[in-house]
């Protein structure tokens, strides 16, 4: 046996950056229909994204202060790089005007996630309804269907042809697509779509209000759990982020710290000497949560869900920030 | 043994079987010949690829695109080899398929749904620390009485299994972990009883075996919320028995030897038990209770200037990564407390990082703080002996004398 020490190779650790690693940079912007563009991410290092799964959506938090979030529309086999597709509001709300008029290639955006409220089940047959820039979470959804060899359709609506994005990429599905814009056909006939209840399909629906009242009225006698929608909703969140830095008091040891932007709170708190272990860095695995004991935290995670996230008794340092001044944690 | 540049390539190899009994007792020669030679070490016995060093193994574990675990994650390659059980749907499966059956899992395993079993857990190892003080006396072999003891207490009953049967946990996790190497004599070893064991094994994922709560029934509940299918709903359970009892039950076994050997370390525990959980992670790095895993890759990759070919198997010593001096410093060999041991892979990273991590932790600490509370000195009273499987590094007995505060 060969004992080779090896000299210890000049010690500089490969440990992934405990900055915040939650910036990501706009890599491509396109046009996709009238008042839809697309934008690619990437991580300004270059790095791998967090993984995601079809159902999942991004919070960003744009130069102005909003945070909007977005579904991942990309391929997720591409581990560099995300899609969202942003449509323009009416009256410019919630950061949309923002990314259509200034927001360019080459800017730094802020993230949070992925997480997933739409995760896709498994199931023998698919029927997926989008409306308007609710494509866009289905996109990954149908890609996934097509690898499987599941059985699959989709009814997708929107108020003209040219408001429509991505038809492109879904001419390639042939006879499984059903393209209906309103000003050609009219309403969506979801009845005649979703035809009768079938325990072995999932019906997984995206769109505005209306089309998910109609979708729920269409779907009354169908089996409990087969139907699952996510409303397209311009969500605002709250207070606006803060690019600016915020204290750390450490209530069981009596220290605080002070976290300018660009560390991670699990930076800063290893500076102050106190440990906290972690594994991902990334917001995923859980390992570094913490206790809240008083603030209002900024949450980037992958893992709470909205229940969660609102009783803000805890939250995940890696990635996790303050929207209010000061945090107390239990540490 | 010999490390050899093939002159074609320059790709270093090896002819070592990292299976043998002489590495399985103590490999860390072996890998420290492997980080040694290169980034990717050819393994001409399986015709295998083999990561050594932190960079590589990390690296690999993360990327999912390029290094499948559906394939197998052992020496057998699914793609043209039928496995020895139906594949798990997590460890051995890909996205998408991976998706559903971990979501659900990493929910009932979250560190907040674990908040529930906190104070039980930790009430249960004081006890079991005191039975067995009184039991035993100072002096005793710790794998049967507190490391294979508290998990046996905790988990299966967790899970909601029934009592009976029980002892068939251990042995059929240790022939699982075998499975993942080479058809050896360890492997041998287990083949007769592997019938009855599995059929045990499945026996208890039933659903109307399951205790009404647990984490058995709550992936029932979620296959009837049609988050997984009732046809997977056995197999997810039947990962928490594979994966949750024997790995546990090393990974504790490797923190008391780490303490026996290292009094200082004990010292440091008792003034400060809020480090149980560190030490722990530190224990997981520094001993690494699941070597290896193999991956296969999905396409011609590119490594430090050389190509695995697409549907090759890699395998990446954990063990090694966890100390890889490039990564931890030149004292990656020591066992230390003062360490920040995040981001070691004896868990995994990526999706299929470990799913029952924070299980562990919380066994590790509700055991570590009890015995904390009442041992003052810990060391061993005999030699420790090794238990040889071809997965995990783990002891068969470990002679300790306990001080009792
Ligand atoms: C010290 C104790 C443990 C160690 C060292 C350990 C180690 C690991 C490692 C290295 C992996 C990654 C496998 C891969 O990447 O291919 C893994 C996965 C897994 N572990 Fe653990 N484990 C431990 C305890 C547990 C427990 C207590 C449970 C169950 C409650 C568990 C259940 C699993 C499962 C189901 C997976 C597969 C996850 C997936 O592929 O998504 N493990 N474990
Ligand atoms: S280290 Fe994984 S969630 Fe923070």
């Amino acid at each position: 046996m060969i004992t080779a020490d090896r000299p210890p190779v000049a010690p500089e650790p490969t440990v992934p950056s405990t900055a915040v690693a939650a910036t990501v940079r706009v890599a491509a912007k396109r046009v996709e229909a009238d008042g839809v563009v697309s934008l690619e991410l990437e991580a300004p290092d270059g790095a791998r994204l967090p993984d995601w799964t079809p159902g999942a959506h991004v919070d960003l938090v744009l130069p102005d202060g909003t945070t909007r979030q977005y579904s991942l529309c990309g391929d997720r086999w591409d581990a560099h790089r995300y899609r969202v597709g942003v449509l323009r509001e009416p009256a410019g709300r919630g950061g949309s005007a923002y990314v259509h008029d200034r927001l360019a290639v080459g800017d730094a955006v802020g993230l949070g996630g992925p997480r997933n409220n739409f995760p896709l089940v498994p199931a023998a047959r698919y029927l997926f309804v989008g409306g308007g820039i609710g494509i866009t979470p289905l996109l990954p959804m149908i890609r996934q269907a097509a690898l499987l060899g599941v059985d699959w359709e989709l009814l997708y609506g929107g108020r003209t042809r040219a408001s429509m994005a991505f038809v492109g990429e879904l001419a390639e599905h042939g006879e499984r697509v059903r393209i209906v814009p309103q000003d050609e056909h009219g309403l969506l006939d979801l009845r005649g779509f979703l035809g009768d209840p079938d325990p072995g399909t999932r019906v997984y629906a995206c769109g505005p209000a209306p089309m998910l009242a109609a979708l729920a009225a269409a779907t009354a006698a169908w089996p409990a759990h087969t139907v699952r929608t996510e409303r397209f909703v311009a969500r605002e969140l709250g207070t606006p982020a803060r690019d600016t830095a915020f204290e750390v008091e450490l209530a069981r040891s009596g220290r605080t710290v002070t976290v300018p932007p660009g560390r991670s709170v699990l930076a800063a708190i290893a500076e102050a000497g106190v440990e906290v272990l972690s594994s991902c860095r990334q917001g995923t695995c859980g390992t570094c949560e913490t206790g809240v004991l008083a603030g209002e935290p900024d949450h980037r995670d992958s893992i709470l869900d909205d229940d969660e996230r609102a009783a803000g008794d805890c939250l995940f340092p890696c990635v996790s920030r303050a929207r209010s001044d000061r945090l107390v944690l239990d540490l | 043994m010999t490390l050899t540049a093939e002159p074609a390539h320059d790709l270093p190899t090896s002819d070592v079987d990292p299976f043998c009994p002489e590495v399985l007792e103590d490999p860390l020669p072996f890998h420290a010949a492997l980080r040694e030679a290169g980034p990717v070490v050819h393994l001409r016995r399986y015709d295998v690829f083999a990561f050594a060093r932190y960079e590589q193994v990390r690296a690999a574990l993360v990327d999912w695109q390029g290094f499948q675990s559906a394939a197998g994650v052992g020496l057998s390659n699914f793609r043209h080899e039928k496995p020895w059980r139906p594949p798990s749907l997590l460890l051995e499966a890909d996205p998408p398929r991976h998706d559903a059956p971990r979501r659900v899992l990493q929910k009932i395993l979250g560190p907040r749904a674990l908040r529930k079993l906190h104070e039980a857990w930790l009430a249960d190892a004081d006890r079991l620390v005191d039975e067995v003080l009184d039991a035993q006396g100072p002096e005793f072999d710790a794998v049967p009485h507190l490391t294979e003891a508290f998990p046996l207490r905790v988990f299966p009953d967790a899970v909601g299994i029934p009592q009976e049967g029980r002892e068939h946990l251990l042995p059929y996790g240790d022939h699982a972990f075998n499975a993942f190497g080479p058809a050896n004599e360890l492997v041998e070893k287990g083949a007769p009883r592997v019938g009855e064991l599995s059929a045990w094994v499945a026996a208890q994922c039933a659903r109307e075996v399951l205790a009404p709560e647990g984490f058995g029934a709550d992936i029932w509940a979620a296959s009837d919320r049609g988050d997984i299918t009732p046809e997977q709903a056995p197999l997810v359970v039947r990962s928490l028995l594979t994966a949750g009892v024997d790995t546990t039950v090393h990974g504790l076994s490797a923190v008391l030897c780490a303490f026996a050997t290292h009094p200082e370390q004990w010292r440091r525990l008792r003034e400060e038990p809020g480090l149980a959980r560190v030490a722990f992670d530190e224990a997981v790095r520094w001993e690494s209770p699941v070597q290896t895993f193999f991956r296969t890759a999905t396409r011609d990759v590119p490594i430090g200037g050389h190509v695995i070919p697409d549907g090759h198997k890699i395998l990446m010593f954990l063990g090694a990564a966890n100390r890889d001096p490039a990564r931890w410093g030149p004292d990656a060999d020591a066992f230390d407390l003062a360490r920040d041991p995040s981001g070691h892979v004896g868990f995994g990273m990526g999706i299929h990082q470990c799913v029952g991590q924070h299980v562990a932790r919380l066994e590790a600490e509700a055991l570590l703080t009890a015995l904390a509370r009442r041992v003052e000195t810990i060391e061993l009273a005999g030699p420790p002996r090794r238990h040889l499987n071809n997965t995990l590094r783990a002891w068969e007995a470990l002679p300790v004398r306990l001080r009792p505060a």
